[in-house]
């Protein structure tokens, strides 16, 4: 018990650090899973076949592997992410903005390995939807893109609710990776600097950083939970 | 069912309330609907071989035959839920666009019913209505409310206007549906089987909708069980077998006196119970 309150704020810093980083790639993955799954059921040969491409390759890739390519292989290319500063968020995400780039990278990777599985959750509910819906849609004259967001997502939404959780939280739990791939001070990373830095116990450590993800992962939960109830109700 | 044919047809035509009122002022002109040569197929099976029809405007085309003899795919074809292989389709003299944009401004001419309604399942009865002229004609939204109103009043579910599809019964829900697919202000309405998922009680209610349309001028295809509503309200009668049109006719002689073989075959099944 001394470990974990003598090193409270270890664990918050670290606890700080993971939270950022899964915010900003659930961000992340969602938005590039959801232009993958528009992709995957456009009307356009050409942009289905990206969409599949993409889904194939980086779903059936280890995430292992996906963060060694951005962490060792952006660099090879000269790029640093920098495309990630965006101003404004980085005064709030101050790590968005460094030098370093080992904390956008792991943005990166964690975006575009979760994209995959967030594309396939939400075809599935856009699957379940039944077809004479969109056709309706196209029947009044609406665009691909509009049938998609009026009539299409907004119903699929009732079917993805809890496949996406899932994936955002299997997202939570792989963001440990990150400092592995060189993020410094990462709730994971954490528990190495306690225990071999410092020379701590490593069960009371580990259950620290356990403890932490469980912080993220288990009010997500809940809150699906609760999504899903309401929901069942307005159907 | 074939028995109620006596009464005057598109008599009392000023008195259903107006919509369509251009339609049936300009009788002749170049027809409005035009399919030459059209083929598909699903797989082996030819669903459409080598379909040739017009539609003038302001025209009633009820399209009958046996089941799997395309004619629910002819309707679907007309505005591109189904791709054709072969042939050409127009709208108004416009060829139906390929995909995209120009795609969804003919469909927003063209109004579609469904067997199945497929009201939105997520917006209630009004925002049903509401959304395609919003949406696609960029009309106001208050003034699309009160046209909803109109044409939710007119088919006689004003009061249904706040509730979501699932709260009401088939026959109201078709009528809902008729009322999105006019709002568009369509040039031509497509009907494919709108009474054929419904509880007898409820397929007059959506008949009479129908006829009262019909009445007023709209141009329709409609494929259709019921001789009833051919023989009230039709011009034409289209007899489609094995994805053919084996014949076609004005009602009253296509049902007293069929020429072919087929459709005397098939109705003398439908006709005799």
């Amino acid at each position: 018990m001394d470990v974990l309150t003598g090193n409270a704020g270890v664990f918050a810093s670290g606890f700080f650090v993971t939270f950022q980083i899964v915010l900003l790639a659930a961000v992340g993955a969602l938005v590039l899973g959801t232009l993958v799954a528009a992709m995957r059921i456009s009307p356009l040969p050409p942009l289905r076949w990206l969409g599949t491409a993409y889904v194939t390759v980086v779903r059936n890739t280890p995430l292992t592997i996906v963060f060694f390519m951005t962490a060792f292989g952006l660099p090879e290319i000269g790029v640093d992410a920098g495309f990630l500063r965006i101003p404004l968020l980085d005064s709030l995400f101050t790590r968005l903005g460094t030098d370093v780039p080992y904390f956008r990278f792991a943005i990166v990777a964690l975006t575009v390995y979760t994209a995959a599985f967030v594309c396939e959750a939400l075809r599935a509910g856009v699957n379940a939807v039944q077809p004479g819906q969109s056709e309706a849609g196209r029947s009044l004259g609406l665009t691909f893109t509009q049938n998609l967001r009026l009539i299409v997502l907004p119903q699929a939404g009732r079917a993805t609710v809890v496949p996406l959780g899932s994936v955002i939280i299997a997202m939570i739990k792989n963001s440990a990776l990150a400092g592995a791939f060189g993020v410094a001070g990462d709730l994971f990373q954490t528990s190495d600097e306690l225990t071999s830095a410092q020379g701590l116990p490593a069960i009371p450590v580990f259950i620290g950083v356990a403890a932490g993800y469980l912080i993220l992962t288990v009010p997500l939960g809940l809150l699906l939970d609760r999504i899903e109830r309401s929901q069942a109700v307005t159907r | 069912m074939a028995e109620r044919a006596g009464e005057p047809p598109a008599a009392g035509a000023g008195a259903a309330a107006g919509a369509g009122a251009a339609a049936d002022t300009e009788p002749a002109g170049a027809p409005l609907v035009v399919l030459r040569g059209v083929n598909k197929h699903f797989g082996d099976l030819h669903v459409l071989r080598d379909i040739n029809l017009e539609i003038a405007r302001g025209e009633v085309v009820v399209v009958i035959g046996p089941s799997g003899s395309g004619k629910s795919t002819l309707c679907r074809a007309i505005n591109r839920l189904e791709p054709i292989e072969d042939g050409e389709i127009t709208v108004d003299g416009e060829p139906l666009p390929e995909e995209g944009r120009a795609l969804a401004r003919l469909r927003a001419d063209v109004g579609m019913v469904f067997q199945s309604f497929n009201l939105f399942a997520h917006k209630t009865i009004l925002q049903n209505v509401t959304l395609g002229p919003v949406k696609v004609r960029k009309v106001p939204a208050a003034e699309a409310r009160s046209e909803a109103m109109d044409l939710l009043e007119r088919v006689g579910i004003a009061s249904q206007a706040g509730k979501l599809p699932a709260q009401l019964s088939g026959g109201q829900q078709q009528r809902a549906a008729i009322a999105r697919a006019l709002a568009m202000r369509p040039k031509v309405m497509l009907f494919d089987e709108p009474t054929s998922a419904l509880d007898p009680e409820m397929v007059q209610e959506v008949l009479d909708v129908m006829i009262s349309l019909a009445r007023d001028g709209m141009t329709m295809v409609v494929v259709t069980h019921e001789m009833g509503f051919a023989r009230r309200a039709a011009n034409r009668v289209v007899f489609m077998a094995d994805g053919q049109i084996v014949e076609q006719a004005a009602p009253e002689s296509f049902f007293t006196a069929p020429s072919s073989d087929r459709a005397k075959d098939f109705l003398s099944k439908i006709l005799t119970h």
